[in-house]
């Protein structure tokens, strides 16, 4: 293994190996070469977090093996008597990726761990929506005090760049509004019930067996996936201070095949839209798109219009879901703290 | 401004270009043009629907013209309904008084629904409908929607409006 000479050694911690930490265990693993020849940065995982156990090597922990967890062919440890609170705070590393699963109503842990590693001096990067929901300004806050970055990109849209988008590549304009389909589940779901005209009932099934739609697929068909999104968009983009309970909130449940087939007389496909506007109209509904619009995207992606002052529409498009996609936003978060 | 007019032509070939051609000439711009081929009235002649965009002191020379080259001019009116919008429904729209939530748009003024498509799948189980309402501006579409979405809202129908 070759690396560049004066690679800057960065390491990290993945708070909850699930679905999205592993995906970034590897990542990291095959991008290794890359993230040292290209950007001159030696990523390694030094502790890994989760429920059934913690991991540890000051020295780097061997992806690979951590991967073996998720198969079962490697059992958890756990070292005496040690808490992911204590690991954050003890442990010496850079980053702390928190990918535990979204708690809506509270936030927890994610929003302990993250506070508890800003104040240990760490830079946070994470794709958990919760704590930046309901406390975003505390966190940035936090961050700021501290001097230490705070990267959520894999919070909303998945791989589809939004965030850094608009802060980064269209800086300078004033963002009007952004409009988009930020859940892929509902997207796969209104997409097949007008592909062959199924009643919702079914393709949600067909949806759950696939892997696209949970056992409880409140949070996503409610459309409170879409708005705990919106919330993060509406303070991070447009400053407004919002929680939950400010975003209007229709999910696809009452959507009808029936519907659907009215509107592709006239022109037109139904999609579940996620609307934040600088006027503070805050809103997640079901929405006639015309079949021609840039919005009109299948299946499970995601897409955004950010209407700007001087570039006008700006569309993005891409996957919103799946362990490497969300892992690679939270890669280029990590990349981006140090570039 | 915009002109409708609803036009007979003869039966014999090329009489829909013969039409059009004073229209271009008075400087007017085709907006829509519906031709009824398959449905001839009593005396042979075939029925053309059309909305020109038109300077309003032109349509009597205009009108003149069409006369001139045997195209009946049955009647010519304004376009007052100049912006429209397609709006879907979901929930017990006849249920709930389907009269009312038209007349809520109706009676404004400003707004009317000109087309309602209406799907009932079953007695108990919601029904789907498309709505289509014109009105004299966009801002007046705008407070239309408003009023039919503040009135849905009270009867539990959803409405699905477009982007």
């Amino acid at each position: 293994m070759s690396m560049q000479r004066n690679a800057k050694t960065v390491r990290i911690s993945i708070i909850g190996f699930g679905y999205v930490g592993a995906g970034l265990a590897e990542v990291i693993r095959r991008k290794r070469a890359e993230l040292a020849s290209i950007y001159g940065l030696d990523v390694r995982i030094v502790g890994i977090a989760d429920l059934n156990g913690i991991f540890i090597d000051e020295h780097g922990l061997d992806e690979s093996e951590l991967l073996k967890l998720r198969t079962g062919a490697k059992d958890w440890e756990r070292p005496e008597g040690m808490t992911t609170l204590d690991l954050i705070k003890e442990l010496d590393h850079d980053v702390m990726v928190e990918t535990t699963y979204t708690n809506v109503e509270t936030g927890q842990p994610g929003l302990a761990h993250i506070s508890t590693a800003l104040e240990s001096g760490r830079h946070v990067v994470t794709s958990n929506k919760g704590p930046l929901a309901l406390e975003y300004s505390r966190l940035t806050d936090l961050a700021a005090e501290q001097g230490r970055a705070l990267k959520y990109e894999a919070t909303v849209g998945g791989a589809m760049p939004l965030i850094s988008l608009i802060r980064d590549n269209l800086a300078g304009n004033g963002v009007l509004s952004i409009q988009g389909i930020l859940n892929g589940t509902c997207n796969y779901i209104l997409t097949r019930m007008a592909e062959e005209w199924l009643p919702y009932e079914h393709v949600l099934k067909e949806a759950q067996e696939l892997g696209y739609a949970e056992a409880d697929p409140s949070s996503d068909v409610k459309g409170v996936d879409t708005a705990v999104k919106l919330v993060i968009l509406a303070n991070s983009v447009f400053g407004m201070n919002a929680t939950y309970k400010d975003v209007e909130v229709t999910g696809i449940t009452a959507v009808t095949p029936d519907a659907l087939k009215l509107a592709d007389d006239a022109g037109y496909v139904i999609k579940l839209i996620g609307e934040v506007g600088h006027e503070g109209c805050l809103k997640v509904r079901p929405r006639l798109v015309p079949k021609g619009d840039p919005l009109n995207v299948r299946g499970t992606l995601n897409v955004a219009t950010i209407k700007t002052d001087l570039a006008g529409d700006i569309t993005v498009i891409g996957k919103g879901a799946g362990p490497i996609e969300a892992a690679s936003a939270i890669l280029a978060d990590i990349i981006s703290i140090y570039r | 401004m915009k002109i409708s007019m609803d036009i007979e032509l003869q039966d014999i070939p090329g009489q829909l270009v013969r039409a059009l051609q004073p229209i271009s000439d008075s400087g007017g711009n085709i907006v829509s043009i519906v031709h009824h081929h398959d449905k001839m009235t009593p005396s042979g002649r075939i029925p053309v629907q059309l909305v020109v965009e038109l300077d309003e002191q032109r349509l009597e020379r205009l009108v003149t013209a069409l006369v001139d080259r045997g195209v009946t001019v049955v009647r010519t009116g304004e376009e007052r309904l100049k912006e429209s919008m397609v709006v879907l429904l979901i929930g017990h729209i006849v249920h709930s008084d389907l009269r009312e939530t038209i007349d809520s748009i109706d009676c404004t003024g400003f707004a009317e629904v000109v087309a309602l498509s209406l799907s009932m799948p079953s007695v108990d189980e919601e029904s789907s409908a498309s709505v289509t309402i014109s009105a004299i501006g966009e801002q007046e579409l705008r407070e239309a929607l408003h009023i039919l979405e503040q009135t849905a809202k009270k009867k539990a129908i959803m409405v699905i409006a477009p982007i």
